[in-house]
């Protein structure tokens, strides 16, 4: 695998050139994460998460690791992309390189900062030597090769009892400077006792260019804390995206991730829950709409240590075209964890005859006062409403787009920032080419 | 409710281990010391006392190879069974595959692996068994029955099995011979079909289950030693449900053996297997393949009540139960599995059906109990093949003690295959708090036109279920039972009413003592 001996063989460079650590306990981590990938190399479809999805077809460009960053992008190239143009945090990377101008960061009573920043500020270094790297687990050979890796990203550090007034976007956009990208960007965020967040994460490359993003992301909640999480992934053709969630709760807290997933080459989710209180309730929900020769792959695990918290798992999807749709979802319940209430459902819509569905929920429990229950169905459009709306003289294709659109609403219901759910909306209009009147 | 007397009898005549005369003596007294007032309170007491019920070992006089495994022991058991030459290299084949195949680990269970070169693959009683039919059974025992009250004619017709008796991997006896011939239908040892019918066997087996399959069934294709054969001709509807009793008797033996059923076109039959071993300290193996073909519109309903030994309370011993079940479904052919698994240390088991036929259907019900350290990772397979094809998956696994229950499923919807149709449902109940309940179920559609529903629950038993049941008198062991009965009820109507009425009592033993 060449793509591996390039990244194994211009670590340590970078880490003299590049990385320029001054923290041992960092430096520790970052070579320990280097061994682990250098032995584990990619993952391949023999081990069993990664059945479904290959990443030899990634594997066989020449990728620019470290861009050199200083291509400049008119913002009304990517206002588009922005949900609000004025009014919310923004962290924007450009080729994986911060961009001050497109930016709107904050310092002051909580941070939206740069991860760059923050692993070099003294101020900082508590919150990264505890979080940085803790959250994730070790063996997994893509979160190592981020973490060894690592050098920029969001930085998010909402102190206790705060809550920001209005949302951060995280973007990141490739140029097409470099003919082929590969990505690795690491967002921590720490959100601590009783505070809030909303926060929205973006990938979007601009021109048609292999891109690769393989991105980390690491969550803690604090006690009573609340965080939104929206991740944004409807990107060209030709990119894709490896992201890793893992998702830290202490008691009380409400975290609840919601992935739409509406474009891409290959895109996979890792989404990991890991309640460590009591009382916590987790919500993770996704809308998949796909079409051409795009895959998703959705891998998520809620980890019920605790007893008395709530699980809550919807995922939708929507194949057309020769599009494959993943969904792996796995709830651990420990033996600790008595009345646990588990829920998981995953429902498919196959609307072409070439389009895959592969789908593996699993409960895996221990402990026996819990109510654990897990549903997944795979079909078509309901005929009767399809021919019901032809014959009150609405065309197929819009009765088609109507019903999908029915079908994903419980989903995007849980939407509650209101100019983004108008967004995804719009976006899944766009999908099915017809106007439904919410640009209106 | 039956009375429990007529239970008991059907049980042991069901199971016509007529080797083992000695053990239906002894529980014949049992039955007639109690005379009829016999109550559940006292079968619960004698259920505790008792454990493994079958535990026994009978001392038949037998020839066992040494132990180990090579080509030379391979013609050895081919030899003593007097094999055609394709058979020898059939078995050669399938040796020379296994040595180069790894030992599975993919499924959800630990245990120690074992040594295939400890293994003796060749045990058989030396005396033929004394009772060839009913008519030649010991006439006291014929008395005990009429003091019960029922002849044994009536039994014949109330159970209605045809048994075909396979101790340590030989076949013992098989009876209703006669009424079976008179239909065309073939129902005998597979090492007796080997020599009277090749060319049935040499057109159908491997077919199903091919040599290369798994390690497993690559090991038992070397290996078997016996099993039972089944043909059932055009159009035929097989008058009584035919039974296979399995159980290993000798030490240090694995039991290999290999079942193959032929339903032709438009036929119809019920096949029924059960399996024992004796209690022991060390652990067995048993690694059987099952291969099922359903011609066009035959219909074949095979149903297992698998009680080999699980281990004792501290997960020593046990049998290693790891078996390749899988039928084929023609043209509008329906296969149907029933299996209720309470034995065994550790089971691997899948009964699949390939539904490669128009119209075909598999069914797939199944209750899988564990108990102290008993593990099982069971599941089925459902692969559509052909258009308008239907399969329906129902399975309860219940976990008490410090058992581990898996149910790993594929529901596979081929490119081609139109307007297919699946529903599974898996359903885990715990008990206590150191079991665990598993579910990994695969669903991997590659059609438009398919309709796929998969639902799975896990709770425990709900304590107003247990309070109202007390509240009315019935006390809390008793009210468990009644409750994973009525859980389980979905896949116990599936059974043969005389089934049924075995595999409810084996239920209720093997939760014995999971009440915290």
């Amino acid at each position: 695998m060449e793509f591996k001996e390039k990244l194994l063989s211009s670590f340590f460079a970078l880490q003299e050139a590049v990385l320029l650590d001054d923290n041992p306990l960092i430096e520790d981590r970052r070579n320990q994460a280097f061994k682990t990938f250098e032995e584990k190399g990619f993952p391949t479809r023999q081990q069993e998460a990664w059945k479904y999805t290959s990443l030899s077809p990634l594997l066989s460009e020449d990728y620019v690791i470290f861009p050199s960053g200083d291509v400049g992008i008119h913002p009304n190239d990517v206002k588009k992309y922005f949900l609000y143009e004025m009014d919310t945090y923004k962290i924007v990377f450009i080729d994986g390189v911060y961009s001050p101008f497109l930016s709107n960061t904050h310092h002051d009573g909580f941070d939206v900062n740069l991860f760059s920043v923050a692993l070099n500020q003294k101020q900082h270094r508590r919150t990264i030597d505890t979080y940085f790297n803790t959250i994730a687990p070790s063996g997994e050979p893509l979160v190592a090769l981020n973490t060894a890796y690592a050098h920029e990203g969001a930085y998010i550090y909402i102190p206790k009892n705060k809550a920001p007034q209005s949302p951060i976007e995280i973007l990141h956009f490739s140029s097409g400077d470099s003919p082929a990208l590969w990505l690795q960007p690491r967002n921590l965020i720490v959100v601590e006792q009783g505070s809030e967040a909303q926060i929205i994460e973006r990938h979007q490359s601009l021109v048609e260019h292999p891109v690769v993003t393989n991105s980390v992301t690491e969550i803690y909640a604090g006690k009573n804390a609340s965080i939104e999480y929206y991740k944004i992934q409807d990107d060209l053709d030709s990119a894709s995206l490896i992201d890793s969630t893992f998702i830290h709760q202490e008691t009380h807290s409400h975290v609840s991730v919601h992935t739409s997933s509406l474009g891409g080459k290959i895109i996979r989710n890792n989404l990991n829950f890991h309640q460590a209180g009591k009382a916590i309730n987790s919500t993770l929900k996704g809308i998949t709409v796909l079409e051409g020769n795009q895959h998703v792959d959705h891998s998520t695990l809620v980890h019920h240590a605790q007893p008395h918290c709530e699980s809550h798992q919807d995922y939708k999807g929507i194949f057309r075209g020769s599009s494959q749709g993943v969904f792996n979802g796995k709830i651990l319940v420990d033996r600790m964890a008595q009345k646990t209430n588990a829920f998981q459902q995953n429902n498919n819509i196959i609307l072409s005859d070439k389009a895959v569905c592969n789908a593996k929920p699993q409960l895996e429990i221990f402990a026996d006062d819990v109510r654990c229950s897990h549903g997944c169905t795979v079909g078509q459009l309901d005929q009767n409403a399809l021919f019901y709306a032809q014959s009150r003289g609405i065309p197929i294709k819009e009765a088609e787009a109507l019903l999908t659109y029915a079908f994903a609403n419980n989903v995007l219901e849980s939407v509650s920032i209101p100019f983004l759910k108008k967004h995804i909306s719009l976006q899944i209009a766009s999908k099915f080419g017809v106007e439904m009147g919410f640009g209106v | 409710m039956i009375p429990f007397q007529i239970d008991i009898s059907l049980v042991n005549l069901r199971n016509n281990d007529y080797s083992n005369y000695s053990y239906y003596c002894w529980r014949i007294q049992e039955i007639k010391g109690q005379k009829m007032a016999y109550t559940e309170k006292e079968l619960q007491e004698k259920l505790e006392t008792q454990e493994y019920q079958y535990g026994f070992y009978t001392d038949i006089e037998s020839e066992t190879f040494d132990k180990g495994l090579s080509e030379e022991v391979i013609r050895k058991i081919s030899a003593r069974k007097e094999e055609p030459p394709w058979m020898v290299d059939w078995r050669l084949r399938a040796f020379r595959t296994w040595t180069k195949m790894k030992e599975p680990n993919w499924a959800n269970v630990q245990y120690q692996k074992p040594d295939f070169q400890d293994i003796s693959y060749y045990s058989a009683p030396k005396k033929k068994s004394k009772y060839k039919s009913l008519d030649e059974v010991d006439p006291e025992l014929l008395e005990t029955f009429k003091k019960l009250g029922i002849s044994l004619e009536e039994q014949k017709r109330l159970t209605g099995v045809a048994v075909d008796v396979v101790v340590d991997s030989v076949s013992v006896a098989t009876t209703f011979k006669k009424t079976l011939e008179e239909k065309g239908i073939i129902f005998c040892s597979i090492s007796e079909a080997i020599q009277k019918y090749p060319e049935l066997v040499k057109k159908y087996i491997g077919t199903v289950v091919p040599q290369r399959d798994n390690f497993y069934a690559a090991l038992n294709s070397a290996v078997f030693t016996d099993g039972s054969f089944c043909y059932i001709p055009k159009g035929v509807r097989c008058p009584m449900e035919l039974s296979t009793y399995f159980r290993i008797n000798q030490a240090g033996t694995g039991q290999f053996e290999r079942t193959l059923v032929i339903a032709d076109k438009g036929s119809y039959v019920s096949y029924l297997e059960g399996c024992t071993a004796p209690a022991r300290d060390e652990n067995q193996l048993h690694a059987a393949v099952v291969e099922l073909i359903a011609l066009e519109d035959a219909e074949i309903k095979y149903s297992t009540v698998q009680n080999w030994f699980p281990g004792d309370k501290e997960g020593h011993g046990g049998v290693f139960n790891f078996v390749t079940k899988r039928g084929l479904c023609h043209r509008r052919a329906k296969i149907s599995w029933t299996q209720v698994e309470t034995g065994s240390a550790i089971t691997w088991k899948y009964p699949s059906c390939i539904l490669k036929g128009d119209y075909s259907i598999g069914e797939f019900y199944s209750i899988a109990v564990t108990n102290n350290h008993q593990q099982a990772d069971t599941g089925t397979k459902m692969v559509h093949l052909g258009n308008n094809t239907r399969s329906t998956i129902i399975s309860k696994g219940v976990s008490a003690g410090k058992s581990q229950n898996s149910y790993r499923g594929l529901v596979q919807i081929s490119p081609r295959a139109q307007n297919t149709r699946n529903f599974s449902q898996c359903d885990s109940l715990l008990m206590g708090n150191n079991c665990g309940a598993h579910t990994f179920p695969y669903i991997e559609s590659k059609n438009s036109s398919a309709q796929i529903e998969h639902e799975a629950t896990t709770s425990k038993i709900g304590e107003e279920q247990l309070f109202y049941c007390n509240q009315r008198g019935i006390d809390t062991e008793k009210a468990i039972a009644l409750i994973v009965n009525g859980f389980s009820s979905e896949v116990l109507k599936k059974l043969p009413m005389e089934f049924a009425v075995e595999a409810r009592k084996l239920l209720e033993i093997s939760l014995e003592g999971s009440v915290g």
